[in-house]
């Protein structure tokens, strides 16, 4: 059984981070295969920015996959580009603030989340990743809640006095995804 | 031993590191910034030298003259970087002097594109330099395999008095997954690796016969020079053919496939299995010297066909698979290039064309 996340943005909206989040929270806390494989322009903010994120019970072939069980978009661009790359019956998690709702794809799950205005009204336009990777977990029971926020403290430790914000914003966004569960049996 | 979650190029560093790697050169290039970067960081806290080079070429010859006092070396870049070390490198298989050099590989030919590519095989395996000499080459596909590979590479390049090459791509630098570190050899057996080549050291010795490496004109010795060069790059052929099977054992359709693409042929390989369909890989763990008595094993009245799959376009390694298979069975190819990553389905839809044709 393998699970592959595409998440798309553009930089600096922290999509590396939930990416990197979910993979070394796999292998901090499971026996399973993980991947995680970067990719993006060469500007540090505004250029294009993606991850792959691949999680198997088995030795993992590829790292970039043609097609993926969920897919991550955060800005319209992205979505352009990646929505083909979704498998019919798949998981699409849409940052509606920066991205028309209207996918036109009835064969998958759309969960939407607001996720940039959320981050300005918690006053901290940077955690909207956060709020996003709560809303994956949320909805996709992944990972256990525990250990991405054991895998934040290593990861954004750096800032200690943020985590609380961190953790606040990772909560709502677990309130949004495991709400849409709810709808989405 | 415990996993920890590592991209692959700092893991490459640390491994240097936990080797007795004490000095690193190197110039930045896109895709492997991330190994200097960790040298910077971790070379001084535990007495070694990290320089960053003014140039490629400084770089390698930083590192020609730092392992001639005995010291495990290492330089890092990236394909059109690894062009320029090729005086460098030509120099040290020369000289007869231990360095590891790592090519996390980018597009090209030229300054191609910073996204990975795997089209340095020829020059990595046959001619990374002038003057006819041989490098031993390791092609890892995980992250694990380059930290095993990095490790072994130092023992192997001191073995020989000669240099020695990862030859990585971009997407093995740059990913991330779990790895479990190897042992970190103790500042004492550092010093005593380093002790061990001290007579062959130009440290408190002129320039003269003792001395590991003989630059300039070598004279009259030239062509005895080559020969004992010669002589030591035969013994890989009992003590460095290395590959992999996988699936092999009754398989009418081969995969020949290195790095990163046989990593992903597996996946697809797997795939092509639960279809009934027998197909195994053959993939060299060092490619050079190449497993060719490897493919002296395959059962040609069995095997109806070869898949190479490259994320090159020519195709390379290719070359050396013909040179193996010698015309006994088809060999066809899926390729890949212009930073596009050999992806299963690619593999599954180049296996099915190549089933059709010679299985009907």
């Amino acid at each position: 059984m393998e699970r592959n996340l595409i998440c798309a943005g553009f930089g600096g909206q922290g999509v590396m981070m939930i990416g990197t989040l979910l993979a070394f929270g796999t292998c901090n806390s499971t026996d399973k295969h993980v991947t995680y494989f970067p990719s993006y322009g060469a500007e540090m903010r505004g250029g294009t920015a993606n991850c792959y994120v691949s999680i198997s019970d088995e030795e993992i072939g590829a790292p970039v996959v043609d097609m993926a069980d969920d897919l991550i978009i955060m800005n319209q661009p992205s979505l352009v580009r990646f929505l083909p790359k979704l498998k019919p019956g798949g998981n699409l998690f849409l940052n509606t603030s920066l991205v028309d709702p209207d996918v036109s794809r009835p064969d998958i799950r759309v969960i939407e989340a607001p996720v940039t205005e959320m981050a300005m009204d918690m006053g901290n336009a940077k955690i909207l990743n956060i709020i996003m990777l709560g809303v994956y977990v949320g909805f996709t029971d992944i990972l256990d809640k525990k250990v991405l926020l054991d895998a934040m403290n290593v990861k954004l430790g750096k800032r200690p006095d943020l985590l609380p914000l961190n953790y606040e914003a990772f909560e709502k966004g677990y309130s949004i995804g495991a709400a849409a569960k709810k709808d989405n049996p | 031993m415990a996993k920890v979650f590592m991209k692959g190029c700092e893991a490459i560093a640390e491994s240097a590191v936990r080797a007795g790697c004490r000095f690193f050169a190197g110039y930045p290039i896109t895709p492997q910034n991330e190994i200097p970067e960790y040298f910077a960081r971790r070379l001084p806290e535990i007495g070694g030298t990290f320089v960053q080079g003014e140039s490629e070429i400084a770089s390698v010859n930083m590192i020609y003259g730092a392992a001639q006092t005995g010291t495990r070396v290492m330089s890092s870049s990236s394909s059109t970087g690894i062009s320029l070390y090729s005086e460098g490198i030509s120099f040290l298989a020369s000289a007869r002097i231990p360095a590891v050099i790592v090519n996390v590989a980018r597009g090209g030919p030229g300054i191609g594109d910073i996204r990975p590519a795997q089209m340095d095989y020829l020059q990595a395996t046959k001619a990374s330099g002038n003057g006819g000499f041989r490098m031993i080459v390791y092609v890892p596909s995980t992250v694990q395999e380059c930290v095993d590979m990095v490790y072994e590479a130092f023992d192997v390049a001191f073995r020989d008095e000669n240099p020695v090459m990862i030859l990585a791509d971009g997407v093995l630098g740059t990913m991330m997954e779990p790895v479990v570190l190897p042992e970190m050899k103790s500042d004492a057996e550092v010093q005593s690796l380093k002790d061990a080549h001290r007579p062959k050291a130009i440290v408190g010795h002129p320039l003269a016969e003792r001395a590991l490496a003989h630059p300039g004109n070598i004279g009259e010795d030239h062509e005895l020079r080559n020969k004992q060069a010669a002589a030591m790059y035969e013994t890989w052929q009992t003590n460095s053919l290395r590959a992999e099977h996988f699936m092999d054992e009754d398989a009418d359709i081969l995969i020949a496939s290195y790095g990163i693409s046989a990593r992903v042929s597996k996946a697809a390989i797997r795939d092509l299995r639960k279809e009934g369909y027998k197909v195994g890989l053959i993939r060299p763990l060092i490619a050079s010297p190449f497993p060719y008595a490897d493919y002296e094993n395959i059962n040609f009245d069995r095997v109806k066909g070869i898949l190479d799959v490259e994320m090159s376009i020519p195709a390379l390694m290719k070359w050396d698979v013909e040179h193996a298979v010698r015309g006994r069975t088809p060999i066809r190819e899926c390729l890949r290039s212009g930073g596009n990553i050999m992806t299963k389905e690619k593999v599954l839809a180049e296996a099915h064309a190549l089933i059709k044709e010679v299985l009907g």
